[in-house]
């Protein structure tokens, strides 16, 4: 029936324009996939926030899966995501920060006001570092596999359903694997 | 007053057109062209302001990024190597002009692919139209059709006889 189709060609014409556009209107514009993906995390040596003598580099995340925060005391979100990365820390998972464009002084009592859930934080003060991260929003969040391979990121502050969805299997799996 | 409130319709376009959002006060004088600097930060997108160039926009990040620009620029860097040192750390979303590859294909291509696919709808459709044949009528039609000839024929004759009165 060839006729019938010929009938049917615009609405199945519209439905497959609505399905596109229905879909874009689920899309973030404001999440911007990270070319960062899948490569070696971006060399960096900061110091640390608490010991400014000590640095820390990527070097620092070889030998276990971890996040990375990039967090700012002016950064309203932060707060918001703050006490999950508290839970976090304490099932386990190791969590260091990147202090970024923020203040010493700020953000080291930020850190004793509402806990501290890193092993470490890179403080890195004039933003460099966060460039070579890709940094373009704050809070922002790294998974970095036992190589020191980027192998996920988030952007906007963590929810406990985000990370349940996107991020616990991830490290399960990374953990599970080899190397 | 019309053309007044145009000319100062006009006097702020104008002002839009040219500002750069608080650019910094770099030293131009050495390495770093003015005009080349200003052309590339015009071509490069602001990742926080997503709609502005690095050019135009006045956020935080855009600050960083062109002073970022401006030094790799100092340093002797061409425009491609710029933008390369961009697109490794925040992919091709900071291109205004995305280059042509796989992913981007039916951005570039999309729209030739359908004035193509207008094009043959087009002929086809004029085709089909030039092969149709009058329709075929019956004798009894044709009939009719004469006598409704022949009726607007007489009524044309009678209203030319008789213009006007």
């Amino acid at each position: 029936m060839p006729r019938f189709f010929r009938y049917l060609t615009p609405l199945l014409v519209f439905l497959a324009m609505a399905a596109l556009l229905y879909k874009g209107l689920s899309l973030d514009p404001k999440k911007v996939p990270s070319p960062l993906v899948d490569r070696p995390a971006p060399a960096f040596a900061l110091p640390e926030l608490h010991s400014p003598e000590i640095q820390l580099s990527d070097a620092d995340f070889k030998g276990q899966v971890s996040l990375l925060n990039v967090w700012a005391t002016w950064c309203v979100s932060c707060r918001q995501e703050h006490r999950l990365l508290m839970a976090l820390e304490r099932q386990g998972i190791p969590i260091y920060g990147l202090n970024y464009k923020d203040e010493r002084d700020a953000a080291i009592r930020w850190l004793q006001q509402f806990g501290d859930p890193y092993k470490a934080v890179a403080f890195d003060a004039d933003g460099r570092v966060g460039i070579d991260w890709g940094v373009y929003g704050t809070p922002e969040t790294f998974v970095i596999d036992k190589q020191g391979i980027v192998r996920y990121k988030h952007i906007g502050p963590l929810t406990t359903e985000s990370f349940d969805r996107d991020i616990r299997p991830l490290i399960e799996k990374l953990r599970g694997a080899t190397g | 007053m019309n053309l007044l409130r145009l000319l100062v319709l006009l006097f702020c376009l104008g002002g839009i057109n040219t500002a750069f959002a608080g650019l910094e006060k770099f030293d131009f004088s050495g390495n770093v062209d003015e005009e080349r600097y200003k052309e590339l930060i015009l071509e490069l997108r602001c990742l926080v302001c997503q709609n502005q160039s690095l050019g135009d926009s006045d956020a935080e990040l855009a600050h960083d990024l062109r002073r970022e620009v401006y030094d790799l620029m100092n340093s002797g860097q061409s425009d491609d190597q710029i933008v390369d040192f961009l697109v490794t750390r925040y992919g091709d979303f900071v291109l205004y002009n995305p280059p042509v590859k796989p992913d981007t294909y039916l951005l570039w291509f999309g729209p030739f692919a359908l004035l193509v696919i207008g094009i043959l709808v087009l002929l086809r459709t004029v085709r089909q139209r030039q092969k149709q044949t009058a329709p075929e009528i019956s004798a009894e039609e044709q009939a009719r059709l004469n006598k409704i000839l022949a009726d607007a024929d007489a009524a044309n004759s009678n209203s030319n006889r008789e213009p006007r009165s």
